[in-house]
């Protein structure tokens, strides 16, 4: 995943045990300029002085009002921080996707102990014999290759390592 | 890479996001000590050398009632991998495609897809329409809904020692 690349963050306080914490949020509706706005800034804006009167621009709307809209976005939670996406490889991180059988009556305490560990994000519960999919991202391969290590010592459960081995292009975006 | 202090310094300074003024970047520079023009120039290299890939948002899908979420994962022989992946990675609704390792006996797949979508019948169709095409008839195939979500964020990590960065 390209959190791997990650891609994708979503911010504020998370690792909610046995629920998500964004689904706790009462639900945005969209109004047709919200999604054009989603739309359209999931394409990124411009490296230049005014990038919201460009967008705004194109947008039909003010400057003013985009930012207002954004905000809103922002604060109801339909959109993570406005920023920059990184490459976090070629910022010297490293990453891997990791998968574990684990008893169902174990998940939990388990998933206690994965998510202890900082390094370990997007964890998820998923259907199959594998059934617990997390990201361990580290500074080096070293460090991913060591963390990997200590999960698996300390459940006492095999952790498959799937590193990244080729990216494909895709479009990165997700239209509302 | 190795990034130089410039461009660490601005890497720094947007770990908290862009601020939402008419003249961000000039609010950026303000922090540390560069003009405008600056930071537009360190920004823009930096994502010529693809470490910034863009300055955007990123929908949280959940918030957006794009709860189903599968992992489709194809065990493609080795020799048409590349040829598979490229076409998949393009296909709607895919979100992210990478080629991982097999690692036997535990896991036999070698190409990983996500899709989204609002319910998981809109991606089992979708699934569906993807079996049915050229590239992926007779490919051995496995579907990974996810049940909960423990812990979403971005990858965190640190550098220079001096804060976690989201990204």
């Amino acid at each position: 995943m390209k959190a791997d690349q990650r891609e994708v963050g979503v911010r504020g306080p998370v690792a909610a045990r046995g629920g998500t914490s964004q689904s706790a949020r009462p639900r945005r509706v969209l109004d047709a300029l919200d999604r054009a706005i989603v739309n359209r800034l999931q394409d990124g804006i411009a490296v230049e002085a005014r990038p919201f009167a460009t967008c705004a621009a194109e947008l039909g709307i003010d400057e003013a009002s985009l930012v207002r809209r954004i905000e809103g976005l922002l604060a109801d939670g339909v959109l993570t921080r406005f920023g920059p996406m990184y490459d976090a490889e070629r910022l010297g991180g490293a990453f891997s996707l990791c998968a574990m059988a684990v008893p169902a009556e174990r998940f939990d305490d388990v998933a206690e102990v994965v998510n202890g560990f900082p390094e370990v994000a997007h964890n998820y519960e998923r259907a199959h014999r594998l059934n617990m999919w997390f990201v361990v991202g580290a500074g080096s391969r070293a460090d991913v290759d060591r963390v990997v290590a200590a999960i698996a010592a300390e459940t006492g459960i095999e952790v498959v390592d799937l590193p990244k081995i080729e990216e494909f292009f895709v479009g990165l975006r997700l239209e509302v | 890479m190795e990034l130089t202090a410039r461009e660490l310094a601005v890497v720094g300074a947007l770990q908290d996001g862009l601020a939402l003024v008419p003249r961000p970047y000039r609010a950026l520079g303000e922090s540390i000590g560069l003009d405008e023009a600056e930071v537009i120039d360190v920004i823009a290299s930096l994502q010529r050398d693809g470490v910034i890939k863009r300055l955007g948002v990123v929908v949280r899908h959940r918030a957006l009632g794009m709860t189903a979420n599968a992992m489709v994962v194809w065990d493609v022989p080795d020799d048409r991998v590349d040829e598979v992946g490229a076409w998949l990675g393009v296909q709607p609704d895919v979100t992210l495609c990478y080629r991982r390792p097999r690692r036997p006996p535990s896991w036999l797949y070698n190409l990983f897809c996500m899709i989204h979508g609002r319910e998981r019948e809109a991606v089992r169709a979708r699934i569906h329409a993807l079996r049915e095409s050229a590239p992926l008839q007779d490919i051995p195939y496995a579907v990974l809904f996810s049940n909960r979500c423990f812990k979403q964020r971005g990858a965190r990590y640190r550098f220079d020692g001096e804060g976690e960065r989201e990204g």
